[in-house]
Order: structure tokens, then sequence, then C-alpha cells
């Protein structure tokens, strides 16, 4: 019997490579480059052991994820060993005839991502011109082939006026599920807050579009809501607590316990080349860093919330404060929180921004800008040796 | 019209594509997988779930339960169609 309650889920970073240039990414600014990728092989014995230490669901993602060519593999293996298969996809560089293949795979459910409401300014965000048209086609595939859809509409401060019609995109297409995210600022979308971070007028009237539309389309789809916690008074339940419920696995086979936790300096993340994935979950030193709330500091530790909210996310500790063992600063307790509130409000005052797209060109100018945007006041120390 | 609206003891419920029951080994628990999200359905509710095959009305599934478990059907009835109409509600199960 195992020490640690098993995860939930695992992301399963296919690739990095996309066709699109969303400036929201939530890959690392540092893309893993295609010669690096886990082979056919090693992802499906990644799905096994992971079903053996009681993985439930793997969210198939990227970068675009039918970039590969052995998704159809990569999913007939999970389902095998009873896996539930879910693809995170962009949606265009699908045929419908892949659609019927993955569907006959045994693919669960497919998630698709839809910039804006119209093609005009969808294509502008995602960088990818006729994205927009190809993404509903394939959606009226989907759903063709009998498989459920989910529509994730990641909003900031340039489609938030849209977001209704969005959702109604969404639901005309037939989606069960609809996932409106407020972008987090990890990987690209920190290098482009600046235009993105939406007004606090924008989240409140985002608010209520969604609250009317959840009672509107009650019993038709369900909508998930994801905040956008700088304005918020209490911090995400990240990840549902580092290292409890789910972990990723990056292109290059690192296992971590998000998708940004590489930003965290310090760390040291294990490939699954090097040691079976159980042991890591259970033992790597990364892992137990923040498990739990033994880590925690003041006012974390004696908060009634220490077990529902978990200290927030340690990835924006670090981004924000510099350390990576701080509360998260979107917590109204955070000594932080303030200046990190009115600094979004004041970039989100700037008006219409230009993107950084995301892409392997971009790099070098990316790491810069995060550099920059990072807070220059940050300790040097930014991850305290682990307890005990 | 709501699919949660419209089921009844004439229902024929079932899991559509997408939603599954499943046992786990590892937890010893049965688990209901649905798209990106797991329900642990508690052991009223996985009775009624072990029930849903595709081709069982839902007054059977009452019919079932009443004399299984030795309680009145009224009650049991109320019971199934506010579990799986909350369970259409969020598109777990199809009718």
């Amino acid at each position: 019997m195992s020490l640690m309650p098993p995860p939930l889920a695992i992301l399963a970073e296919l690739t990095h490579r996309c066709p699109l240039r969303c400036p929201y990414c939530s890959n690392p600014v540092e893309l893993a480059r295609a010669r690096e990728e886990l082979s056919t092989d090693e992802w499906i014995d990644l799905m096994r052991q992971a079903a053996a230490i009681g993985v439930l669901q793997v969210h198939l993602s990227g970068g675009e994820p039918t970039v590969r060519k052995d998704l159809e593999q990569i999913v007939t293996a999970a389902r095998e060993i009873g896996i539930y298969t879910n693809l995170i996809t962009s949606a265009v560089l699908l045929d419908q005839a892949r659609v019927e293949a993955l569907a006959a795979a045994g693919l669960d459910h497919v998630q698709i991502s839809f910039q804006d409401s119209e093609p005009g300014p969808a294509d502008r965000i995602g960088g990818y011109a006729g994205g927009h048209e190809k993404k509903r086609a394939v959606a009226a595939w989907v759903r063709a082939a009998g498989l459920p859809l989910t529509v994730n509409l990641v909003v900031h401060r340039q489609n938030l006026s849209h977001l209704g019609a969005m959702i109604e995109m969404a639901a005309s297409m037939d989606a069960r599920r609809i996932e409106v995210a407020h972008v987090q600022y990890y990987g690209w979308g920190l290098v482009n807050r600046a235009a993105l971070v939406p007004t606090r007028a924008q989240v409140a009237a985002a608010d209520d579009v969604v609250a009317e539309a959840r009672a509107r389309l009650e019993g038709r789809a369900v909508i998930d809501y994801v905040v956008p916690d700088y304005y918020a008074r209490r911090p995400k339940p990240c990840m549902g607590g580092w290292a409890r419920q789910f972990l990723t696995v990056t292109p290059a086979g690192k296992v971590l316990p998000c998708h940004a936790a590489d930003s965290i300096p310090g760390l040291v993340f294990e490939s699954i080349r090097e040691r079976p994935l159980a042991e890591i979950w259970e033992s790597s030193e990364a892992f137990r860093r923040f498990r739990g709330t033994d880590w925690m500091p003041e006012p974390c530790r004696s908060c009634d919330r220490r077990e529902i909210d978990w200290g927030g996310c340690r990835c924006q500790a670090f981004a924000l404060v510099g350390d990576a063992a701080a509360t998260d600063p979107a917590c109204g307790l955070s000594p932080h929180h303030a200046r990190i509130a009115a600094l979004a409000a004041r970039e989100s005052e700037v008006g219409e921004g230009s993107f950084l797209y995301r892409s392997f060109a971009t790099v070098d100018e990316a790491r810069a800008a995060s550099g920059l945007t990072r807070d220059r006041e940050r300790p040097e120390a930014a991850v305290p040796p682990a307890p005990g | 019209m709501s699919q949660s609206a419209t089921l009844t003891e004439q229902s024929v419920p079932r899991f559509p594509r997408g939603s599954r029951l499943q046992f786990n080994a590892q937890r010893q628990q049965w688990m209901v997988q649905a798209p990106e999200r797991v329900f642990m359905p508690d052991e009223t509710a996985l009775a009624v779930l072990q029930r849903v095959d595709g081709s069982t009305r839902v007054a059977a599934i009452i019919d079932d339960l009443a004399r299984v478990y030795a309680a009145p059907r009224e009650v049991i009835r109320d019971d199934v169609l506010e579990l799986l109409r909350e369970l259409a509600g969020k598109g777990v199960i199809a009718a």
C-alpha cells in the first residue's frame, strides 16, 4: 500500500510544438524541442506506470498534441488499461478522418480552445489565420463522432467584452461543458501580463455574464469558471495542493507537480527516463517540498483555510514576490497583496497592449521580458532548504 | 427542454460516451469517470448506477431497489429520480 494517496490525473504534455502562438500560453518560456520529446514507447510505458499507481484520467495536451502522429497509439494504450483519455487541443490540425480515428481508438472526451467569438479577433489572438473557422468545423466533427465536447474560453482584457457571445457560440456547438478561464499569469502569460490583465470592472461584468449564462443553460451545459486571482480575496487552491492530486509530464519526460513548477529555481525535478513514476510521486524531494501543510509560513500555517487553499500557488508566489515558500500574494492576508492588486489594476489601465507571441523564435525575447516583469525587489535566496 | 426535467420512470437511462462507472483497484472504490471530472458515488448512488445499463427503465430500477432493500417504493422512487436528474443535468447520464 502506498504512503501517499494516488494522483487523480496526469497532464501529459506530448509536445511543445504548436501552430498557434497564443500570448498567454501556459507552457514555460523555455520550450522543449522536438528531438527531446519522449518516444511513443516511453509515453505508453508512462501510461502503464500511471495506471499502476492509480491515475484515473490523462489529459493529452501540449503544445498541440495532434502534432504527434502517434496520438492514436497513445490513446489506445491508455484506454486498454482503463485510463480515461481527454484530448486538449487547438483543433486546427485535425481533419474529420483523424477525429474519427481518435474516436475509434477509444478517446473519451475532447476539449477545444477558442480565442474569441469572431474570426477576426480570434485569429489575431491565436496568431493563426483561419484558425477560428477551422475550430468550428472540428467541433462539429467531434460531436458527429459521438464524442463529448468541452469548449475552453480563455478570457482577458482584449476579449472579455465578447464573453456573452463566446458562451453562446460554445452552447450552439453542443458543448456540454464550457470552461471560462481567466488567463493565469505564468509562462507566456506572465510575459504578456500588461497586455492581458483585465480591469476590475471587466472582472465584475464577467462574473455577471457567467452567472446569467449558468442559469440560462442549466441542464444543457455546465460552465466551469476559473477566476483571475489577482483581484480575489483568497487564492485559488492551485492543483488542489502541491503534489496532492495531479502531476504533469513535460514533452521531455520531466515530472512536475504542475505545468509551471519548472519556473521555480532550486527545485530538482526528476525524469521518467531516470526514475519510476511511483517513486517520483512518493518521494521526490521537489514533490515533498510543498506537499501538505508543514512547509507553510504564517499566515497560512494557522489559517482555517490551510487545507482548502493549500497556501495558493507556489509558482505565483515565486513569480510575484521571489519566494516560492511565501503565502500566495493573491491572498488578501499576504503582506504583498495590496501591491500586487494595485500593479494589476495599473497594468489593466494602460490600454490595448501588443503581444509577444509564443514561439520557439521568441524564447530569448520572452526570457528577457519575464525577468523584467518580475518584481525586482525579490530576495536572492528564492527557495529555502526543505524542512527536516 | 433540458434532459434533467424530462427524466421520468419511463426513461431508459444510460451512460453516454465520455461517462462510465469504473472500479478502481488502487482505491478499492467505484468511480464515475466523466469529462474532466471524477465522482465517487456513495453506497446508495452506486446501487442505482450499477443498474443503469442502457436497457432498463427507471421504473424497473426502482422496483428492484425497493425489493432488495425492502424499502417503500415511494421513498426509493424519489431518491432515484433525484439522483438521475442531477446526473443528467451534469451530462453524466443520458436518457
